[in-house]
This record gives C-alpha cells, sequence and structure tokens, in this order.
C-alpha cells in the first residue's frame, strides 16, 4: 500500500518490513534437502498479477536456495485458465507447476484427476519444512486443496476475501455509522446518496458473471446454501430471493445509473473518484485505491468486513492454490517450488505488498509479519474476515455457466425484472448443465 | 537386318507415344500441394467440426456419440436464439451505417476544397487504430459518471446516456464504435469508385438543370452500386464476425444483451468446454454467413460493372 511519498513513519515501518522478511523467512529453510534437485528445470504455469508476478520477481532467490531453474510462463487469467484445461486435457501438459484458480477449477481439475497428490510430499521431512503443515493452513484453504478423501492436491496459496469500503469522510459529514448489518448498510446507502451531487450511497459489480462474486455475499448472509446434501443447486430458493431483494435495492436505488455494466474496475473507479460511498469487493484493491497517482480518496477509505445479514455474517472468499500436473516427471522439484511459494517468506510480501492474504495462519497471525503492512485498518479487516469467511461459490464443474446464467438474472433484476421470476428462469437453463456435468 | 530397324524403329516411337500420353500428368506436382493444404486446413478441420458436432464432448471427458442431439438443443437455448436476433441487429446496423455516412464522406472528399489531402488523411486514422486498443479507450469514454461522452453531452445540455451499460443502448452504442472505426473504409472504396466516373454525365446533367440531389440519385448512386455492393459485402463479413470490440467493451453484457453468436459460441468453447455444442453452433453460424453472402451476392449480380464505366 503507497500512501503519501516516504514519511519518516514509512520508512521505519520498511525498515520493519525487511527486519520481518529476515526473522521469518530464510531460517525456515534450513530443514530439507534443499539442494538434492539442483540442475533441474521446471516449468511453471502462472496467472499475470500480483502473485503470479511475485514469484517470478523472486525466482532468482529460489534457484539460489535449491539449484533449480524455473522457467515460468506468467498469462493474462482467462486465457491462463484455458491454456491450462487444454494441455492438460492433451495428457502431455508443458508445465510442471500449475497456478490453479479454485472458486473456478477445483471440481472440474479434481473430477478430471489432473494434479499430483502431495500428501505423501508433505509427511516427507526430506521434502517438506517443518513448519509447513497441513494444519497451518486456514480451514477455508484445506476445503480448497483437498480431495473428499482428505488428500492434498494442491497447496493453497492465496485468498480473496470480499470486505466493506467505504469513504470516511462521507459518513464523517452525515454523522452516520459504520453500518454492521445489511440493512443499516441500505440505510446508510439512502442517506448518503445524493445523485444531483453526483455522489452515490453504493457502488458494485452488477455485470454478468462478475457480479457473483459480491451477489454471493448477499446470498450466503440471507442463510443460503449452494448445494443440498445430494448436489442439487439451491440458489433459486427464498434465501436466494431475499438476498437478491437487497441487492437490487442497493444497486437501483443507492448505485451510479448503468452498473448493470460495471464490473470491478468501473466500481472503483467509482469510488476512488469519491463518487460512492461504499463498496464491497475483494481485499486487494487497497493499493490502487491509496494510490494518490490514480486515487482521489487516499487516505479517507475506511476497510471493514462485510456487514451481517439475517441469517449470519460471513465474507465470501475466493482463492488461488498452487498445484503440480500428475504427468510431470519432475514433482519433487515442482513441490519444491510450490513450497518456497506459500513460504513465510514469500506469503509475508504478498501480505505485506497489498496483492493477496496467505491461506497460512503463521503468517497472518506473526506480530513481525503484521507490523510490516502498513494499512493496519486494512489488515484488521482482512483478519476479521479470515474468522467468518465461506466458499463464495458453489464447488461444481460448471462454474463458469453457473456465473452467467444466474449473474444474467442477478443484472436483469436492475433494470426492474422480479428476482423470483429471473432466477426462477435461469435456473430451467442450468440445471440440464449442471445434471449433464455430473453425469459424465 | 531391316525388319530389326523397323522393330527398333516402332520401340522408339511407342516410346514418344507413351511420353506423350504421361505428358498430361505432369501438372499434378503442381496441384498436389494446394490439395494438401486446402484438405489439411479446411476440409479437414471441417469435417472434423462436423464430427465433433455429433457428439456431447466436454473438455476433460471422453466424447459420446448423440447424433443431432446437440443441434436439436439450438432452439431450445434461449442464451443461442438471444444472439442470433443480436448478431443480426448488429450486423444490420453496422452495414448500414458505415455505409451512408461513407458515401456521404466520400462525395464530400470528391469535391474540391483546400487542405482536402490533409482532410481526407485524418478521416481514415481510425481505420489503422488497433480494434483491442480503442475498444479499451471507448469504454473509458462510455462511463455514465466518468467518461467524456456524457460531458459532451451536457455541455450541449442534451440527458446523459448509459451507453453500454443499459441493455437497450448496449448494441447501438457498440455500432457506433464499429462506425467511427470503419466508416473510412467505406469512403474509401466509394470515393474509388466516384473518381471513376466520367465527368460527360454531370456536363449533361447540368445543362440540364438537375439539382445536386438529382445528379447523385440519378447519376453518381447507380454508378457507384457496385462499389457500394462490394463495400457492404466487406462490412457485412467483418461485423456478423466481430469479436474484438464487443467483447473488450461489454463481454456481451449487460446481461446477454450484446451477447452476438461469436460471443456465445467463445464461452461454450472455452469458458464451458462444451467442445461438441459449441462446434453445433459454428455449423450453424457458418450456413448463416453463407446464407447472409449469398443474399448479398444475388443482390449483386443485378447491378453490373459497366454501368459504371461504361465498358468492361
Amino acid at each position: 500500500m503507497a500512501f503519501n511519498g516516504p514519511t519518516r513513519r514509512a520508512v521505519l515501518q520498511g525498515a520493519l518490513a525487511t527486519s520481518a522478511l529476515g526473522l521469518t523467512g530464510f531460517p525456515a529453510f534450513a530443514d530439507p534437502a534443499w539442494k538434492k534437485y539442483a540442475g533441474t528445470t521446471i516449468e511453471a504455469n502462472l496467472i499475470k498479477g500480483p502473485r503470479g508476478d511475485l514469484l517470478q520477481k523472486y525466482a532468482s532467490e529460489f534457484t539460489d536456495l535449491t539449484g533449480i531453474k524455473v522457467e515460468s510462463e506468467v498469462i493474462p487469467e482467462q486465457q491462463q485458465r484455458q491454456k491450462a484445461v487444454i494441455e492438460l486435457t492433451s495428457g502431455k501438459p508443458s508445465f510442471d507447476v500449475v497456478h490453479v484458480s479454485y472458486h473456478v477449477q477445483k471440481r472440474q481439475f479434481e473430477k478430471a484427476g489432473w494434479l499430483a497428490d502431495l500428501t505423501g510430499f508433505m509427511k516427507d521431512p526430506n521434502l517438506t519444512a517443518p513448519d509447513l503443515r497441513v494444519d497451518d493452513f486456514s480451514a477455508g484453504g484445506l476445503q480448497f486443496a483437498q480431495n473428499e478423501k482428505g488428500e492434498m492436491h494442491s497447496l493453497p496459496w492465496s485468498v480473496d476475501y470480499f470486505i466493506l469500503y467505504y469513504n470516511k469522510e462521507m459518513f464523517a459529514k452525515k454523522g452516520i455509522a459504520v453500518p454492521k448489518t445489511f440493512d443499516e448498510m441500505a440505510a446508510a446507502a439512502e442517506k448518503l446518496n445524493d445523485p444531483a451531487n453526483g455522489i452515490y450511497g453504493f457502488t458494485g459489480r452488477g455485470l454478468r458473471n462478475a457480479n457473483m462474486t459480491l451477489w454471493t455475499n448477499f446470498f450466503l448472509n440471507y442463510g443460503g446454501e449452494f448445494l443440498d446434501a445430494k448436489g442439487n443447486i439451491q440458489t433459486d430458493g427464498p434465501e436466494a430471493i431475499e438476498a437478491t431483494k437487497m441487492y437490487q435495492r442497493l444497486l437501483t436505488k443507492t448505485a451510479p445509473p448503468g452498473v448493470a455494466g460495471f464490473n470491478w474496475m468501473e466500481s472503483m473507479a467509482t469510488l476512488t473518484q469519491g463518487r460512492a460511498a461504499m463498496w464491497i469487493d475483494g481485499v486487494g484493491w487497497a493499493p490502487p485505491i491509496e494510490d494518490p497517482n490514480a486515487s482521489r480518496v487516499v487516505g479517507k477509505i475506511g476497510y471493514t468486513v462485510v456487514p451481517a445479514g439475517p441469517k449470519g455474517q460471513y465474507s465470501a472468499a475466493y482463492g488461488d492454490g498452487i498445484g503440480i500436473a500428475k504427468t510431470s516427471t519432475k514433482k519433487e522439484a515442482a513441490y519444491l517450488y510450490c513450497q518456497w511459494a506459500v513460504s513465510k517468506t514469500m506469503g509475508a510480501r504478498l501480505l505485506q505488498g497489498g496483492g493477496g492474504v496467505p491461506f497460512r495462519n503463521s503468517i497472518l497471525n506473526d506480530e513481525t509479519v503484521r507490523k510490516g503492512v502498513k494499512n493496519q485498518e486494512w489488515l484488521d479487516s482482512v483478519i476479521a474476515s479470515a474468522k467468518i469467511s465461506k466458499l463464495g461459490l458453489p464447488v461444481i464443474v460448471p462454474v463458469a455457466e453457473f456465473r452467467d446464467l444466474v449473474g444474467a438474472a442477478v443484472t436483469a433484476t436492475l433494470s426492474g425484472a422480479d428476482p423470483a421470476t429471473e432466477l426462477k428462469k435461469a435456473h430451467e437453463q442450468f440445471r440440464p448443465i449442471l445434471e449433464r456435468s455430473e453425469k459424465t | 537386318m531391316s525388319e530389326l530397324t523397323a522393330g527398333r524403329t516402332s520401340a522408339v516411337e511407342k516410346e514418344a507415344a507413351k511420353k506423350k500420353e504421361w505428358r498430361p500428368i505432369s501438372y499434378w506436382p503442381f496441384i498436389v500441394p494446394a490439395m494438401v493444404v486446402v484438405l489439411a486446413v479446411i476440409i479437414f478441420p471441417w469435417a472434423y467440426t462436423i464430427w465433433m458436432s455429433l457428439h456431447e464432448w466436454k473438455v476433460g471427458s471422453p466424447p459420446t456419440f448423440v447424433g443431432l442431439a446437440n443441434y436439436l438443443r439450438l432452439p431450445t437455448d434461449a442464451r443461442f436464439v438471444e444472439s442470433v436476433w443480436h448478431t443480426l441487429v448488429y450486423t444490420a446496423l453496422s452495414v448500414a451505417l458505415p455505409l451512408i455516412l461513407g458515401t456521404l464522406a466520400a462525395v464530400i472528399f470528391n469535391t474540391k476544397f483546400p487542405l482536402r489531402g490533409f482532410f481526407r488523411g485524418l478521416f481514415i486514422l481510425p481505420m489503422m487504430a488497433t480494434p483491442v486498443a480503442i475498444a479499451l479507450v471507448w469504454t473509458m469514454m462510455f462511463h455514465p459518471q466518468l467518461g467524456i461522452l456524457n460531458y459532451l453531452l451536457s455541455m450541449v445540455g442534451l440527458p446523459p446516456s448509459l451507453w453500454v451499460f443499459h441493455p437497450a443502448t448496449a448494441i447501438p452504442s457498440l455500432v457506433l464504435v464499429e462506425t467511427w472505426q470503419w466508416t473510412p473504409l467505406v469512403m474509401l472504396i466509394v470515393l474509388g469508385g466516384l473518381t471513376a466516373i466520367p465527368s460527360e454525365p454531370y456536363e449533361s446533367a447540368q445543362i440540364d438543370g438537375a439539382t445536386p440531389w438529382q445528379t447523385f440519385r440519378y447519376i453518381s448512386l447507380p454508378m457507384i452500386m457496385p462499389f457500394l455492393f462490394i463495400a457492404a459485402m466487406i462490412r457485412m463479413i467483418d461485423a456478423v464476425k466481430s469479436f474484438d470490440i464487443i467483447f473488450a467493451i461489454t463481454q456481451g453484457g449487460p446481461g446477454s444483451a450484446s451477447e452476438t453468436i461469436n460471443l456465445y459460441l467463445y464461452s461454450v468453447a472455452f469458458v464451458y468446454y462444451d467442445v461438441g455444442y459449441a462446434s453445433a453452433i459454428v455449423v450453424v453460424f457458418f450456413a448463416l454467413i453463407i446464407a447472409l453472402a449469398g443474399a448479398l451476392l444475388h443482390l449483386r449480380q443485378r447491378t453490373h460493372w459497366n454501368d459504371a464505366g461504361g465498358s468492361a
């Protein structure tokens, strides 16, 4: 998180961050036989973004540690997902290590059996540092990485919780308290909404597919469960209808016109240009919000957990993992790389850079790592969200179809369509797709 | 001896005759490479696509033969039916608008005025830009609160529009980008046609006291008709398969308001990995393009090149 210029405090914090790396990082690398696979070259297929970039940036440190050379291919998210799936289907992927988007690919990868089982590796002291334990990963991370038998098929790497961003200045001006429930949030949004002056109470994703990551925060807090015990989809039930009504209320009454076409980028622009009082989205946007070159609200934004709904308080979580192709002939070397990627050193860098949140509790709970994070309010919202996090999308193969079809229904409600009718219509289309995918 | 000679001669003749017989076959080496290429890059992919369209085939699981089930699914698939309609509307608008504006621009640039060359150069600039790059710029311009378009509307006292952020205006807004980029191409083609028209008909028209509109309607327009058809054909093929601009600006949204066949096809094939069904869509899409091109060609045959130049 870049605040205004390098102040004395920032320099001190930077120094602390550096010492944190020294304290929490490399000593942990002492135990396994790091150099055993020296001379090997492995290929990694990563997603372009703060996480993929971080691994690429520090790859030479890994090579110094292990003698393993890494050739990484870093490509945009959508293309990387396509490439990974197509290559894995061919049976001869060009990569050993693959970046997995859990919330979209978990079930698909598991069903196809594309990833190597890492359970054995994790128990091998020659391969695994003692601090890397299964129980160090948060429950959400394990839900993503383990299959039904409890085998680890990837290492949970970074999680994206949804949080509430709010403009403190606007709240203070009208003397409104930070909302703790959805009803309070809707009421606050209505009070803060001032379209005549170009100010809107709330902003968020309305665009089909993208909107589902926001919508599920409502769904979960209205008591929704994606699947019943038999695997039937339940996102058109009474909870979903009530959740959609709240979503519809916020995004039609108090959001900027045109919100039906907003993805995170447009939503963030409204917030950073001082046109929106509240925004619910992933935790990763603090760096641009606090960047004086891109934002007019530097230092004015508060960070807190998603407000509670009538049936609970959850933060929808989406996550990335890192795994190894089953067909790879260099699994051990690749495993060392995956382990390094989720290590304390790299996790601390990820958190302190604001690019993501590690799944490992030992990193989040480490005082020195925490002190290295410049924006403590943001960090508090992350830690509080971790405690109430729940998977943000159903674990099924056709996640993309789900997001497109139900997402289109949710978008349609922004033009005034009835939530119950739209959801019913979307599920009539979606159910056969789900059945077909589970059958094959 | 003579018998022997005679025998030898006939053998030589026979050989010569044989060579003669083989001669026509020598063109094969020239044809085979082309045939191999056509077979490999056109016929095989087509046959394979049709084969795939007859299978239920999700990437990651083996294909199962389902006959025409994928095709029968198409008319019941609301998203597909809607996407066909969107494609037709999008194509009709993005052929008609550049055609009208391009012709108008060509007529203007065909008259003599100062700095004509400079303005002509300026006018064709949009054509040179990369579609994805300009699409991203337009996305920012379309932003309902922060975009420059609504600011410009407010300057002249017009109410703001939601552009690509509202289902009803999404397609027209996308067509605006398409028109901005491709009007220059139509202008160039039509301008070529206009400069080829001899000056005599205009002189006679002037003597007969024709108004500028009459001159355009009864002399220029019929003579540039063949050029307009070419421009329409190029625009039609381009618009029907348009992907980059729509994908970069709306991704088919809001909802599915601007989802054309091509965008839906992309989702089915590369996001849902439903290869069998996607192949069926491709086959139908191809048939649609052929039908549209065929209809245009049919119309084109009714106009004649010699209308333009008098000879040819």
